[in-house]
Order: structure tokens, then C-alpha cells, then sequence
């Protein structure tokens, strides 16, 4: 049933209905595209005043799928928490692990070796192309179209059998340890990312033919959602989402971390800031990440994988750190706070998407209800990111 | 008009794919065959000297290390004579009194496939299994017995999953 | 008297036939539909209900059946459930008209084409009131998109059957079938290749097939239109829109296609071979492309269509009246 203005006011709905529902014209829709949606990716409520087709109003409502990943922190030890931070951002769940890992070694002073870090950097690099992939799919099939997101699958599925052997996931994947990787990687594994590399430039061009050249797509998707650089500092947006909008910031290059200054790399920067500029981004960091694997595989050096006498339980000194990384959304940021015992004081997590959702309501206002699906969809949000 | 071309183009990749193998894996008619390395739950691994026993000693270690508490295990103690069924891995250990694990139960509706049981376990005794063919109706399937299963192993010449 | 009673009960066994018709060929597109997408994305489709999945159409059909009949409480009951019903019926008489071979027909009525345009109108009430009577603001808006949709839709299509009308000189689909030859250079197609697209175009937007899909997209405005219906309400709307899009089908097939006739033997067996071709370019476009925006939708039709089949329709008329 649909709530009318007089319900609102007269006290029923919610709390979020009640506050968003009063509004001066009489002729508009309040509209829930709600927790339920097919194409919220996750569990996200946005409300909208819409005047026809027009979005006058939008706000997201958060919090469906808050699981407590922080206060959970504060309960399980350094090690324990390794899973949880794979469950942050399923999508990207070595770029969490990342700067988990990072923040403690960081507290503990740990030197890891050098084939740790490659192996980090590669794994993080294919895990990346199967975050954007999956992103590609899905935001098709939020436009409409059935068949690409298959199609992506049918690519990720081959990363997933590729990370499956060292990592023992398909998804969730959890390689990295305090100290190091958990586990090496073999000839086949290094064969098998080869063989990949091939395999995934030999895709480009026809998701270049099917989709990205596609008319239909092209007037989707050009000049819609259009994001300006002070909007994007403005909200501490972070990722492909201020690259395309010509803000040329990315973690790897401008905060270096690990053994990014080691390779050449294009960050790709658009200054358009439309949904076409941020899908031009991601596709171009795909094949970028490509040549980064590439660099490391020719340069991965031989020796350990984990750092020596590292504690089993470890028992950081009293401090605070920040560790940030990039991942397919932005910048993955952990804060973790240590007052000397095993279990963390705090472990705060930011959430690239979640600054980047607070982009939404300024720019989807005035658009069509279409173009907030697109600008949605652009803007690769993962929920559970959000709501941690 | 390019973009008229365009769409003739998509078309025409999708009917290319129309004709090319399909991906699926059939199941059941056909089995997944990459299953190297793969996480499945956690099983006791036999002691080489008689397949029926794990290597356990029953300290307790992957009990305490896991973060969801989906380990739990009783053991009886025995008297340093009687240690014929237990191997001796733990060498080093001056330990008087050893035990003898009786049930290692594992709840697997929690557990995370973190590792930490398999990392910690000072004698090596808990490995993944590939065990991927999983379906229930009820959570209590899922408290697994994991002597039960290794014995059972150990009947069919460990038959992993 | 006793002719027009032979006319009544021609009629109604007529009527018995083509909703046999329907029916069958309703759950051949529907797993053809299912199978089609499922090769074109390298899966297999159906599988498990019977061999390769034929059973599934159904094993859909009793599902649908069996499901409970739930009104919403505060939706307007009458018009909720005059919807579907509304939206199936008329297409059915849609059929009366088409001349499967060259005596194969229910109706020899000589306004075959206005009679099938006039009822194919009848689909957007039935979806005007199914987004009202929902009391859904997400069907109001399907419903909404509908309407703009469809009527700014059907004027492309008369416009585009009007030269065919004036090269054949009748409004019998008989006669029209009748005026093309069997061989493919024979067809309208051939002479009204502007025409032919432009109706096909249309065909897709009429029967809100993708990328017109508008109504009900999927992913914007959950199920649009029949977001509130289940059960046999929903499949009454699944039939009408397979069936509309057989009759759109069939449509092109006499208008552009030459209809029943071929290179020899004319009848029924080149009249369906055409239909379901026809009918599995357009599956085939459906799971290639995005959805176009609505209004891109509208400004595709109003700005390029209408000009364009107006232009298509002077020129034809100009090189009739020059060369005739």
C-alpha cells in the first residue's frame, strides 16, 4: 500500500519517509526505490521526489547491511580478523586485506620480503580486474542489456579457478598475512596468469565492439551524471569516480605504497566527469592492470614469502596507524589503534564508496529516473562497503 | 549513422557466441575437475601409524585460535603406558599424561574458512578437505563429526571430499 | 439467415483454432525465448524438465496456474483484474484476419489491416489500467511510460503501412500477399525497404520488446506495469504479449514478406517459417542491446521515424501517381 501525504504527516511511515515526505509542491511522487531493488547493487534505499520522470530530490538511506565489522575489531585478535576484512568489499577483498595487513605491519615495524610484495601486487592486480569486470556486467545489465554480464562472468571465472589454487576461495579471497602471504606461487600459477594476460586482451576488443561502441549504450551513458572536481573533493570521493572527473588522484601513484613505484603505469584521467568518462576509466584500468602484472611477473625475485619471527599472536606497541590502499572503488583506508594487547583498540575502516554515495544525491537531482540508475551504476558502489 | 553500424555489429558478436561451446559445468552430469587447492572445510588428518587416529593431542589451540568458536573437542587423558595409538610427534614434550581426542566436532554454519585452525595446530593434524558438494536442509547437518569423517576416509582409502 | 449462421459458427471454430494456436505457439517462444538467451550468453538454458528442457514451458504454465490469487488490498479490484483480461483478448481476435495460406483464413473481412490496428490499440488501455489499478507508484509509472510509448509508436506504423496500402491498392491482407511474388525481389520488402524497417522498428516498441522494453524494465522499475500480478494475471499478460508479438510478426510477414506464397507451392508452410524467423531476430535483438532512455525513445520516434515514414510515404505516392 502507498502512504499519502496525510498518513505521513499524521505520523505513520518511518522515520526516514517522515522526514524526507513534506515537501512545498503537491503535484510530485515520493518515490522509495527501496532496500529491495534490482538494480541497487546491495541493499540500498534511495529515496526520491520525482515531478513526472524528473528526479527533484534524492537521499540514500543506509544501514540495511551493517554487520558490526568494526566492533568486531575490537573483539578478535590481529589474526582473527583477517577473514573480516575479505567480507568488507567482497568485489575487492585483497585490496581490505591490504591495508589491514599493511596497518599491523606498520604497528609492528615488519619488514616483509620482496616476494611477498610481488605476490601481493599481483594478486591485488587480478583481483582488480575481476572487481571492474563484474562492474561492467552489472552495470549493463542495470541499463538493460542481458547478455555482457555472462559474458564478464565467463572471464571471472577463469580468475577465480587462477586465485583458487593459492588462495583456496573464489571470491572471499584471504592470501595475506601479518608478515607476508600465506602462500607461493608456483610455476603453474605464474603459467596460468600468463595465459590470462593473453586471454583478456584478446577480449577487449569485442567488449569494445558489443558494448562500448554500442549506440544505444553511448546516449545512456554520455553527459549523464556529471561530476565536477570540487563536488568530488567537496565529499571525499576517491577512485575511478574523481579520475573521470579530472582529479588525478590514485593512491598508487600519489601515496605510494609497496612496490607501485617500481612499474610504469598509466593512471587514466578524463575530464569530462559523465558516466562515459568513469566507464572509459575502468575499462582502460583493466588493461593497465594487465601491464602491471606483467611487469611483476617478469620481475618477481625468489625467496621467502613470509617475514622472519613473526609473532603468532601478534601484540602490536601502543600507537595509531593508517594504512591506505587503492581499490576498485577509491581509497581503502585502516585505522587501527593499539594499546598494546592482542586485540585492537580500534580498527576504523573507510569505505571509498561511501563518499562516494554522498556524491549521488547533488548530482542526481534534475536527471531522469533512467539516468539515476546509470548514475548509480557508474558509480560502483558495493553496499556492504558502505555500511561496513 | 556509425551508430547504426554499430548495432549491426553487436548483433552480430551475440550470434557468433550463439554457435560457440557452451561454459556450464553440468552437474551432476559432469563434475568440477579444478578443485586443486580449493578451501573446503577443515578434517583431521590420520596419524601415519594407524589411519583410524588423528595426529591431535587434543590441546586445544585451534579451539581457542578460531574467531567463530565452531571447534569444540573432548578428550580423555591416558596414562603414559598406555600410548599405543598415539604417535609421538610432539616430540620434545615432556608431557606426562597424554590424551586421546573422542569427539572434534566442527560447526561449520560458522565457520570463515579463515585457517587459523590449520596454521596453529602445532602438530599439523587439521588440513582443507575439497569436500564442495555441500547441501542440507537443516544446520544440525552441518555440526560435522570429524572423526566420524576420518574414519570414514580412512574405510574408503581416503577418498578426499 | 442460414449463411450468417455458417459465418458464426466459422467464426467460432475459427476462434477455437487460433486459440489453440496461440497457445502452442505461446509455450514454443516461450522456451525457445529461454533457450535462445541461454546459447547466445554460453549457458544451456532449460535442462533439467524434461529432455533439454522441453517440459518447461509447462512446468512454467502450472506454476502459474497454481499460484494464489491475491488482489491488493487497496487496489481497485475491477480494473485490477480487467487488465490482463483486457490485454489477452483482443489479440486473439487479431487473428481473424491473417490468411495463413492462400484459403486458410477465418475472416474473409476486406479491412484486415484497420481491423488488426484497431485492436492492437486495445493493449495500451489494458496497461493504462493495470498501472492505475495496482496502486503501485511504480506500475503508475510503467503505465505512464506505456502510453507515451505506444501512441508515439503507432503513427510510425500506419505511416509505414500506408505505402503498401497504396501500391497494393486494398486493405485485404489477402490481396496484399497476393500482389507480391514468391521469390525474395518479388517482395514489398524490396520496394519499401524504409518502410520494412521502420515497421519492424515499430513491431518492437508496439509490443514492448527490447530495447524498447520500457514498461517493463526489469531493472528500473521492478516489473513496471505488472509489478503487483502473479500467478494467472501475469500470465495472461505473458500470452498477450507473446501472441502480439506473433501477430506483429505475422504482419510483417504479409505485408513485407510476401506472406504464404514462395518460390512454388504456396501455403501455410512458407507463411510460418517467415513468421518465426522474424520472431527470432527480434529475441535475438533483445539480448544484444541496452534499454533505450524514454525520452531518447519518444525523440527517436517523433524526430526520426514520423519525418522519415512521411517522407517514405510522398515519395511513394509521388512516383505512383508519376508512373500509374
Amino acid at each position: 500500500m502507498s502512504l499519502t501525504g496525510n498518513d505521513v504527516l499524521a505520523g505513520k511511515g518511518d522515520f526516514y519517509t517522515r522526514h524526507f515526505q513534506p515537501t512545498p509542491r503537491e503535484d510530485t511522487l515520493i518515490l522509495n526505490m527501496g532496500p529491495q531493488h534490482p538494480s541497487t547493487h546491495g541493499v540500498l534505499r534511495v529515496m526520491l521526489e520525482i515531478d513526472g520522470e524528473y528526479i527533484l530530490r534524492a537521499e540514500p538511506v543506509i544501514g540495511y547491511v551493517h554487520r558490526m565489522q568494526e566492533k568486531m575489531g575490537e573483539r578478535l585478535d590481529y589474526n582473527q580478523y583477517l577473514p573480516n576484512t575479505a567480507r568488507v568489499d567482497y568485489l575487492h577483498p585483497l585490496a581490505w586485506n591490504w591495508a589491514y595487513v599493511g596497518a599491523a605491519e606498520k604497528l609492528l615495524g615488519l619488514e616483509i620480503p620482496e616476494r611477498a610484495e610481488y605476490i601481493r601486487v599481483i594478486t591485488c592486480e587480478l583481483n582488480r580486474i575481476s572487481s571492474h569486470l563484474l562492474w561492467w556486467g552489472t552495470y549493463l545489465l542495470d541499463l538493460g542489456a542481458f547478455t555482457p554480464i555472462l559474458y564478464a562472468f565467463a572471464d571471472r571465472e577463469k580468475l577465480a579457478d587462477i586465485l583458487q589454487r593459492i588462495t583456496g576461495s573464489r571470491l572471499t579471497f584471504s592470501l595475506y598475512q601479518i608478515g607476508g602471504c600465506k602462500a607461493d606461487m608456483d610455476d603453474r600459477f605464474i603459467r596460468e596468469t600468463k595465459e590470462f594476460i593473453e586471454y583478456m586482451r584478446s577480449r577487449f576488443p569485442m567488449y569494445k565492439d558489443l558494448v562500448t561502441d554500442n549506440l544505444i549504450l553511448r546516449k545512456r551513458v554520455e553527459g549523464i551524471g556529471r561530476i565536477t572536481r570540487e563536488e568530488c573533493r567537496k565529499y571525499g570521493a576517491s577512485g575511478p569516480t574523481v579520475r573521470a572527473a579530472g582529479l588525478d588522484y590514485d593512491v598508487r601513484r600519489t601515496e605510494p605504497y609497496s612496490l607501485y613505484d617500481r612499474f610504469e603505469f598509466n593512471c587514466p584521467v578524463y575530464e569530462d566527469g559523465d558516466a562515459l568518462a568513469r566507464y572509459m576509466v575502468r575499462m582502460q584500468e583493466m588493461e593497465q592492470s594487465l601491464e602491471i602484472i606483467e611487469q611483476a611477473l617478469k620481475q618477481l625475485p625468489d625467496g621467502e614469502i613470509m617475514a622472519p619471527k613473526v609473532p603468532k599472536k601478534p601484540k602490536p606497541p601502543s600507537g595509531e596507524v593508517y594504512h591506505a590502499v587503492e581499490s576498485g572503488r577509491g581509497k581503502v583506508g585502516v585505522r587501527l589503534i593499539s594499546d598494546g594487547s592482542a586485540v585492537p583498540y580500534r580498527v576504523k575502516l573507510r569505505s571509498p564508496s561511501y563518499s562516494n554515495l554522498s556524491l549521488f544525491p547533488c548530482i542526481a537531482a534534475g536527471t531522469l529516473l533512467a539516468d539515476a540508475i546509470s548514475i548509480l551504476g557508474s558509480l560502483d558502489l558495493v553496499i556492504p562497503e558502505i555500511d561496513r | 549513422m556509425s551508430g547504426l553500424c554499430s548495432l549491426i555489429v553487436g548483433l552480430r558478436i551475440t550470434g557468433h557466441n550463439f554457435f560457440r561451446p557452451q561454459l556450464t559445468v553440468h552437474y551432476p552430469r559432469e563434475e568440477v575437475t579444478n578443485l586443486d587447492g580449493f578451501n573446503g572445510h577443515v578434517e583431521l588428518v590420520p596419524s601415519p601409524k594407524d589411519p583410524m587416529l588423528p595426529k591431535c593431542i587434543a590441546c586445544g589451540t585451534c579451539a581457542r585460535n578460531c574467531p567463530s568458536q565452531c571447534i569444540s573437542l573432548d578428550f580423555e587423558k591416558l596414562e603414559p603406558a598406555t600410548q599405543e595409538g598415539e604417535d609421538s610427534e610432539t616430540g620434545g614434550k615432556k608431557k606426562k599424561s597424554r590424551k586421546k581426542v573422542t569427539r572434534f566436532t566442527l560447526d561449520f554454519n560458522y565457520c570463515s574458512l579463515c585457517g587459523l585452525c590449520v596454521r596453529t595446530c602445532p602438530v599439523g593434524s587439521l588440513r582443507f578437505s575439497r569436500d564442495v558438494y555441500l547441501a542440507g536442509f537443516d544446520p544440525r547437518e552441518f555440526r560435522l563429526d570429524l572423526l566420524e569423517r576420518m574414519r570414514g576416509q580412512a574405510d574408503s582409502k581416503g577418498d578426499k571430499g | 439467415m442460414s449463411e450468417i449462421t455458417l459465418n458464426i459458427i466459422r467464426i467460432w471454430a475459427g476462434l477455437f483454432i487460433i486459440l489453440s494456436f496461440i497457445s502452442v505457439n505461446a509455450i514454443i517462444l516461450v522456451y525457445l525465448e529461454r533457450k535462445i538467451a541461454g546459447h547466445i550468453q554460453r549457458r544451456p538454458g532449460p535442462f533439467e524438465v524434461g529432455p533439454h528442457g522441453i517440459l518447461q514451458p509447462f512446468a512454467d504454465a502450472v506454476k502459474l496456474l497454481g499460484k494464489q490469487i491475491i488482489t491488493p488490498r487497496y487496489a481497485d479490484a475491477l480494473l485490477y483484474w480487467a487488465a490482463p483480461i483486457l490485454s489477452f483478448a483482443p489479440v486473439a481476435v487479431c487473428f481473424l484476419p491473417i490468411p495463413a495460406g492462400p484459403h486458410a483464413r477465418v475472416l474473409d473481412i476486406n479491412v484486415g489491416v484497420i481491423l488488426i490496428l484497431a485492436f492492437s490499440g486495445l493493449n495500451v488501455l489494458a496497461l493504462c489500467l493495470a498501472g492505475w489499478g495496482s496502486q503501485n507508484k511504480w506500475s503508475l509509472l510503467g503505465a505512464a511510460r506505456n502510453i507515451a510509448q505506444s501512441v508515439g509508436y503507432e503513427i510510425p506504423l500506419l505511416l509505414s503501412v500506408m505505402p503498401i496500402l497504396m501500391l497494393s491498392g486494398s486493405l485485404d491482407l489477402n490481396t496484399i500477399t497476393q500482389n507480391q511474388g514468391g521469390w525474395p525481389w518479388e517482395w514489398y520488402a524490396f520496394k519499401q525497404p524504409v518502410a520494412f524497417i521502420i515497421f519492424f522498428v515499430c513491431a518492437l516498441a508496439e509490443t514492448n520488446r527490447a530495447p524498447f522494453d520500457l514498461p517493463e524494465a526489469e531493472s528500473e522499475l521492478t516489473a513496471g506495469f505488472h509489478t503487483e500480478y502473479s500467478g494467472m494475471g501475469f500470465g495472461l499478460f505473458f500470452m498477450g504479449e507473446y501472441t502480439y508479438m506473433i501477430v506483429v510478426c505475422s504482419m510483417t510477414a504479409l505485408l513485407f514478406m510476401g506472406g504464404w506464397q514462395g518460390p512454388f507451392a504456396p501455403g501455410w508452410w512458407w507463411f510460418v517459417p517467415k513468421v518465426y524467423v522474424l520472431l527470432l531476430i527480434m529475441m535475438w535483438i533483445r539480448w544484444t542491446f541496452p534499454r533505450v532512455r524514454f525520452d531518447q525513445l519518444l525523440n527517436v520516434s517523433w524526430k526520426w521515424l514520423i519525418p522519415i515514414s512521411l517522407v517514405n510515404l510522398l515519395a511513394t505516392a509521388l512516383v505512383i501517381s508519376l508512373c500509374c
